[in-house]
């Protein structure tokens, strides 16, 4: 049964920032949080001394944290977090910033998530991601998450038959999707076919099944329905949110994630089902972890994934628009700022600032988040419901 | 005997030697313990002494109960693999110049999973292994996994044979091959298919049984070498130590005194101008060269072995000097590991109890044979261990050392 959660009424998400992304650069993690942060108080049309509460996400600040960017960058907050969470970041700095704005511990949070990617910083950051991966998976061949996520795919498609045209189906939609999206690092057209005879990266993943390192942010506020209107920023209302660390651990193989164990939360907080949502955002570093979203959330059974993407069209306009500004795996992985991505881009559906294609009419978004593979297996899941005003 | 691995190409003089890469080696001080299983070849993991939980990756803490009564408890290492990959693209040097590289994800019967150098020969998943721990070419603890069935050995896998230093098609010096062990050795070494024997003598007057014989094998060249005279060993280094891929040293000196035996240091000097002061000489004249070799190829500089004493341990007093020689041997080739570990070079020390030779005629069996050490050496080579106790006094006496040091310390000396 899940368990009950506090409502999240009156929270508001508003002002979604993107830093364009760059595929290498010489600049460090600050200069990319600093230029989100900017674009968060001009958009915002406030000045930077009304942003009293601040949650980062980063790989790449150290050795500073969220307390030393308060320095660098001049804010006087009365709530900090700093949230090491990768790709769960998003939708948990989220949780926590809508949590502390209800009870008046801050009135406007910024929740920024970016990083730097220099040239060999890739190598570094996958060599000591954690202990287990340091100790237990990297003196394996050094493939980084290309390794786990590998099995993972192998796993699935044994066990539940998908293959990879349906993995294809996915990165071939989102292509199109980041085609009309301006920061969008890969600009050209993908076809199944280039898809499916491209490079073996690490069976049975090719090239396009994996994420492509990159430098960026992305941040929105937080702040109470009430200050949004004052404000008079376009904002969308936080109607759920859930997390969960470390599920199913006793899984041989990571074949599904918390969001199974508290769905019925989610969507009973938010008071609408997996068929009212209009627009789903997945945490989709590779295509493997896009399915088990979906069959998690409740959009298609446990195992029935491959039918699923066989039965629909996920561009912005198919039948179930789905990661509609491409997604990280055509717009580029920046650090932690992929588990921001999403709901940025959710935001900016719901609030008719839609950089690429729009989904029309739409009223509700999902946004789903997954990071840190640990060991051999992602820890950190989390999804969140967005409602239009 | 390895039959898949073909005879290497002989070296194209006009291509510069690659330079030695290893694999990553960092590691948590927890992981490590990790090692003290695998320099013997045994799969040790965590088990809980409070509640009887196997884990892995190693940990702090019970995952299960919290206790932190934590014993590295060898495994059966029986599991399935239920994932697997072909590894194409890789972070580092060491890989991206092995790729495809094989690996699986196995669960454990114990319950638990791990991720595995994965070698060749088993099935797809799901298939049913068998995990062994193993040393890679940075001399840290891997695990790998292998078929469950049959006894394929680790080299016959030519990506794993990386883990091993298999003397098959290589170069292997003896540095006394007069000895008993020597000549094992010489014969055992051939006999795993080794290119080229050294055998190292001295003192040429001395012709002991055996000895003739070994001068008459195919593929063995005697060459003269006293250990204890710095000249031969330089002079021989440069004539043949960049084509040495395994140093073999089994020189010693061995006198049967206690303390008050003999009166003065001479026995005493002698055993470590052999002992300690032999393997430090070869270790300046043929370890910089063998470094430079650590990538030369499929036949590259690959292994040192030294043949040291279970006395390194601790003092058998009857034994005194030559105890307090093997004991300073085994600090000289602690140093001599971690300088050869930067070129992928594995140390492998043998600790043998009392071998069944001249100088253990008093002591009762049961003994070593010569041709028991010379196997227990090329199994090493073979396998992918670096500490080797064989026989059955030396296990016994490891056993007694690892339980409690000072009580060996009293039992040996009574």
């Amino acid at each position: 049964m899940a368990s009950r959660t506090a409502s999240y009424e009156g929270v508001a998400v508003a002002v979604p920032v993107t830093v364009p992304y760059e595929r290498f650069t010489i600049r460090g993690a600050h200069w990319f949080i600093a230029r989100a942060l900017k674009q968060l108080v001009e958009g915002a049309g406030i000045s930077k001394d009304e942003i009293d509460g601040l949650c980062v996400a980063s790989f790449t600040l150290a050795p500073d944290s969220a307390v030393g960017l308060t320095q660098h960058l001049g804010l006087s907050t009365r709530w900090l977090d700093h949230v090491p969470m990768g790709g769960a970041s998003g939708i948990v700095s989220l949780r926590r910033a809508a949590r502390a704005v209800q009870a008046g511990d801050a009135e406007i949070v910024a929740c920024i998530a970016g990083d730097t990617n220099h040239v060999d910083s890739f190598r570094l950051s996958t060599a000591t991601f954690s202990m287990f991966a340091q100790d237990a998976v990297y003196p394996y061949g050094a493939g980084g998450p290309n390794t786990s996520f590998a099995f993972l795919t192998a796993y699935y498609m044994r066990k539940y038959g998908a293959t990879s045209q349906d993995f294809g189906r996915l990165c071939v939609a989102q292509r199109a999707n980041a085609l009309h999206f301006p920061h969008a690092l890969f600009k050209k057209p993908l076809t199944l076919d280039e898809y499916l005879n491209a490079r073996l990266v690490a069976d049975p993943l090719r090239l396009f099944d994996c994420v492509m390192p990159c430098a960026g942010a992305e941040a929105f506020l937080v702040m109470s329905e009430d200050r949004a209107k004052r404000l008079g920023l376009p904002h969308a209302r936080l109607t759920s949110a859930i997390e969960r660390h470390n599920a199913f651990r006793d899984d041989p193989v990571q074949d599904r994630g918390g969001w199974a164990m508290d769905r019925d939360c989610l969507y009973e907080t938010a008071g609408v089902g997996p068929a009212d949502i209009d627009l789903v955002e997945v945490y989709d570093d590779y295509p493997v972890i896009c399915v088990l979203q979906l069959e998690d959330l409740g959009f298609c059974g446990k195992g029935e994934g491959p039918d699923f993407i066989r039965r629909h069209s996920f561009e912005v306009n198919g039948s179930f628009p789905y990661n509609t500004s491409g997604g990280q795996l055509s717009i580029g992985q920046a650090g932690a700022a992929g588990g921001t991505l999403g709901l940025v881009e959710a935001i900016r559906q719901l609030t008719g600032q839609t950089l690429g294609a729009k989904v029309e009419k739409a009223r509700h978004a999902l946004v789903s988040g997954f990071g840190m593979i640990n060991f051999d297996r992602g820890l950190c899941t989390g999804a969140a419901i967005l409602a239009a005003t | 005997m390895s039959e898949t691995i073909k005879r290497p190409k002989r070296k194209n003089p006009i291509l510069r030697t690659r330079s030695p890469t290893l694999p990553p080696d960092r590691r948590s001080r927890i992981a490590l313990g990790l090692v003290r299983g695998a320099a013997q070849g045994k799969l040790e993991l965590q088990r809980c002494a409070d509640c009887g939980t196997v884990q892995y990756p190693p940990r702090e803490a019970c995952v299960r109960c919290l206790s932190a009564e934590l014993e590295w408890t060898l495994m059966s290492g029986r599991g399935e693999l239920v994932s697997e990959t072909m590894l194409r693209h890789s972070q580092e040097l060491f890989f991206r110049e092995r790729v495809p590289w094989r690996l699986g994800l196995i669960r454990l019967t114990e319950g638990v999973s791990l991720v595995a150098h994965l070698d060749a020969r088993c099935g797809p998943a799901p298939s049913t292994v068998k995990v062994e721990a193993a040393l890679d070419r940075a001399g840290q603890a891997v695990l790998v996994a292998r078929p469950d069935a049959g006894d394929a050995a680790l080299a016959d896998d030519p990506k794993l044979r990386d883990m091993t230093s298999d003397p098959r098609f290589r170069k292997v010096l003896v540095t006394d091959a007069k000895s008993p062990v020597g000549q094992a050795v010489v014969r055992t070494v051939l006999e795993a298919g080794a290119d080229l024997v050294w055998a190292g003598h001295c003192e040429p007057w001395k012709k002991p049984p055996g000895w003739p014989a070994i001068a008459e094998l195919p593929k063995t060249m005697l060459v003269p070498l006293d250990v204890t005279d710095t000249r031969s060993v330089n002079e021989l280094a440069a004539e043949l130590g960049f084509k040495v891929d395994i140093v073999i040293n089994t020189a010693e000196h061995h006198r049967t005194f206690g303390l008050f035996g003999r009166a003065g240091v001479e026995t005493a000097k002698a055993e470590m101008e052999t002992n300690c002061f032999g393997l430090l000489r070869l270790a300046q004249a043929f370890g910089p060269i063998m470094q430079a070799r650590g990538a030369d190829g499929d036949a590259s500089a690959v292994a040192w072995v030294n043949l040291l004493s279970i006395y390194a341990l601790s003092n058998f007093p009857q034994h005194a000097t030559y105890s307090a020689s093997m004991a300073a041997a085994l600090s000289v080739a602690q140093a001599l590991r971690a300088e050869m570990r930067v070129a992928g070079i594995r140390v492998v020390n043998i600790f043998p109890g009392p071998i069944d030779d001249e100088w253990n005629q008093l002591l009762l069996p049961p003994k070593l044979a010569p041709s028991a050490v010379a196997r227990a050496i090329v199994a090493a080579l073979k396998g992918s261990v670096e500490d080797v106790y064989p026989g059955d006094i030396a296990q016994d006496w490891l056993a007694r050392f690892r339980d409690n040091p000072k009580a060996l310390e009293r039992e040996l000396g009574r």
